[in-house]
């Protein structure tokens, strides 16, 4: 391939969305209904990551009366049940059909860097250039392993949430989970039944029942306001935006999972991992704090959804104020253990993912690699970016909170275009 | 009924502590600390230390004074009980970086406090340091802090201000994780 005069271009768009999964798609809708002209760009085929990059038994953590985009809504038997990734993936094609997006499936993005008057866009399948990027490409895109991973010894086999896809992929004996978000506990549960003994790795984590008071945990959030809280409004956004995922999981009987629940099971329960050394690993000291931290702050939050239900006078219809038993901590917490004599033969690192940028070729990246962005307007004109948690409000991540941040963007993004317009009809009448 | 701004002093300033902060995060190489001491065998089990330089901001800097500090063993382990114990010294560290982290958060959370108390107790078979077993470990088998704070706020307020004051604590997270240790001889 030669690089110096690029791949002749395949075409032109006044707007390349990078990726059809729902953030791409919500975008397209709004743009579709302003006509302009746009194209989705996707490595693989709608919904790509839902399809080939979660685990069998994934559920979304909030339930279906919550899901839905833009002039889409769900629709099925079960409001109050959570989707499987199948599910998930058959509606993000729906929507992909209903909203009519020009979707250019197997275009794998392989640069984007800036040109006079917009972008160039080079793919696997030749080049475009457009007017602005629009950065769907998910925020998931690869899974963050800790230096730590390096000391293990080579025998013990390390997985990511990418590679897992069920227990029996595993071999027989212990295993250890690291981190505690929704993805940590969930694997942690299903591996522990599956008769593996698991010891599962805490940091800092969100605790959160899945039913309060009678109602969703995401309902109580919906409504008190939670959910929407902007951006421009948090004290700190910086650490908002890595605040892991609430420890939730979707199941018939809507049971909360949270670390009491999985020490009941029998799971062990360890601080953070923290080092390897001779084939032991090293805990923290700091699960007490941790979990404290975490009750705390379950506890304020379920204190302003009491309050918030008070003020909007609907004692009658919902069940009494209720507070969940603190995190039980062992006397002694688990500082070390030894992973031969604990017969332990997969280390699972639940510790989070980041995005793909490496073929982002426009110096709007931090020192830690992170997208520069205001509300998910890039630091360089026309260049926008969706779904990454807290982009514009705490829901920007999650399939509801798609829609209210790609009306805001597809506003932007249309005054953008407007003015770039006319600044170059001025630059040919000059 | 009159209102009145209630103003909050718990003699920290958060404003420098914030400006610090972002002027950190714009240029994080000058976050870069060396904390130093250097001491000296005073015979026996007693060693003076003392504290005066560090490295910060881009530059060698300097306490106000040189800060001097003994430490030997009592006189239950023959020893002629100049200074506390080195692990001691340990929970007098713990316990002053926690305290100034719970200073420092109430101010920048609008609490007043007005007293703040700690004991600390840290456990310690010294079977270990003795050789009697190898199982048992020479440091300190766990901490005990125990807090008794009087501030205008809640329980719950209070708790939350030494649960985040943990998450901060330099100390604390010297003493709950693993270190790397680096010591280096030579003949003089």
């Amino acid at each position: 391939m030669t690089r110096l005069s690029g791949n002749p271009p395949a075409g032109s768009a006044d707007v390349v969305v990078i990726g059809a999964g729902h953030s791409g798609l919500a975008m397209s809708r709004f743009l579709s209904a302003r006509s302009i002209d746009h194209v989705i760009l996707e490595r693989g085929e709608v919904a790509n990551s839902w399809k080939t990059e979660r685990w069998d038994s994934l559920k979304l953590l909030t339930p279906n009366w919550q899901s839905r985009l833009p002039g889409f809504v769900y629709s099925g038997p079960e409001p109050d049940g959570y989707m499987s990734r199948y599910e998930v993936v058959r509606f993000i094609e729906r929507y992909a059909s209903f909203a009519g997006a020009p979707i250019r499936n197997k275009t794998e993005v392989t640069s984007v860097r800036q040109q006079e008057s917009g972008y160039r866009v080079e793919t696997s399948r030749g080049a475009w250039r457009t007017r602005a990027v629009v950065i769907a490409s998910g925020a998931f895109n690869i899974p963050v392993v800790p230096a730590v991973s390096k000391s293990l010894p080579g025998r013990i086999r390390q997985l990511t949430p990418h590679d897992y896809r069920h227990p029996e992929q595993l071999e027989e004996g212990g295993v250890l989970v690291v981190g505690a978000s929704a993805t940590g506990l969930q694997l942690a549960a299903e591996i522990q039944r599956s008769g593996r003994p698991v010891t599962l790795a805490v940091g800092e984590h969100v605790r959160m029942p899945r039913v309060y008071r009678g109602m969703d945990i995401q309902y109580w959030m919906h409504v008190v306001g939670l959910l929407d809280q902007r951006y421009d409004e948090v004290d700190d956004i910086k650490r908002a935006r890595g605040v892991p995922s609430p420890q939730l999981v979707g199941t018939n009987d809507r049971r909360t999972l949270d670390l009491n629940a999985l020490g009941e099971s029998g799971v062990r329960i360890s601080g953070r991992l923290v080092g390897v050394r001779d084939g032991k690993a090293q805990f923290s000291g700091s699960l007490r704090n941790v979990c404290k931290l975490a009750d705390l702050k379950m506890n304020r939050m379920l204190a302003e959804i009491d309050e918030w239900i008070g003020s909007n006078g609907c004692h009658d219809t919902t069940d009494c104020i209720e507070r969940f038993a603190p995190t039980a901590v062992d006397d002694t917490p688990l500082l070390g253990m030894d992973l031969e004599k604990e017969k332990v033969r997969t280390v699972l690192w639940a510790t989070g993912f980041r995005p793909d940028y490496s073929w982002l070729d426009v110096p709007v990246l931090d020192r830690k690699g992170r997208i520069q962005h205001d509300g998910g307007v890039a630091d360089a004109p026309g260049l926008y970016v969706m779904g990454l948690p807290y982009l514009r409000r705490r829901k920007s991540s999650f399939i509801h909170g798609t829609e209210d941040d790609a009306r805001d963007l597809s506003d932007h993004l249309a005054r953008h275009l407007d003015v770039t317009a006319r600044h170059s009809r001025i630059k040919i009448a000059v | 009924m009159s209102t009145q701004e209630i103003v909050i002093d718990n003699g920290v300033n958060v404003e420098a502590l914030l400006g610090a902060r972002e002027a950190l995060t714009a240029a994080p190489e000058a976050a870069s600390f060396k904390w130093r001491a250097t001491s000296e065998w005073a015979g026996g089990t007693h060693t003076k230390s003392v504290v005066e330089n560090f490295f910060g901001l881009g530059d060698e800097q300097k306490h106000r004074q040189a800060f001097k500090y003994d430490t030997d063993h009592p006189e239950i382990f023959a020893s002629e009980d100049n200074g506390s114990t080195p692990v001691e010294f340990v929970l007098v560290g713990l316990s002053g970086c926690l305290t100034a982290g719970i200073a420092a958060v109430a101010q920048n959370r609008g609490i007043q406090l007005n007293s703040i108390k700690a004991t600390l107790e840290g456990g310690m078979d010294i079977q270990g340091i003795l050789g009697i077993d190898s199982d048992v470990r020479n440091g300190f088998d766990s901490i005990k802090v125990s807090y008794e704070i009087d501030a205008n706020a809640t329980q719950e307020e209070i708790e939350a201000l030494v649960a985040q004051s943990q998450k901060r604590s330099a100390v604390f997270d010297i003493i709950s994780n693993p270190t790397d240790v680096h010591v280096e001889v030579s003949k003089s």
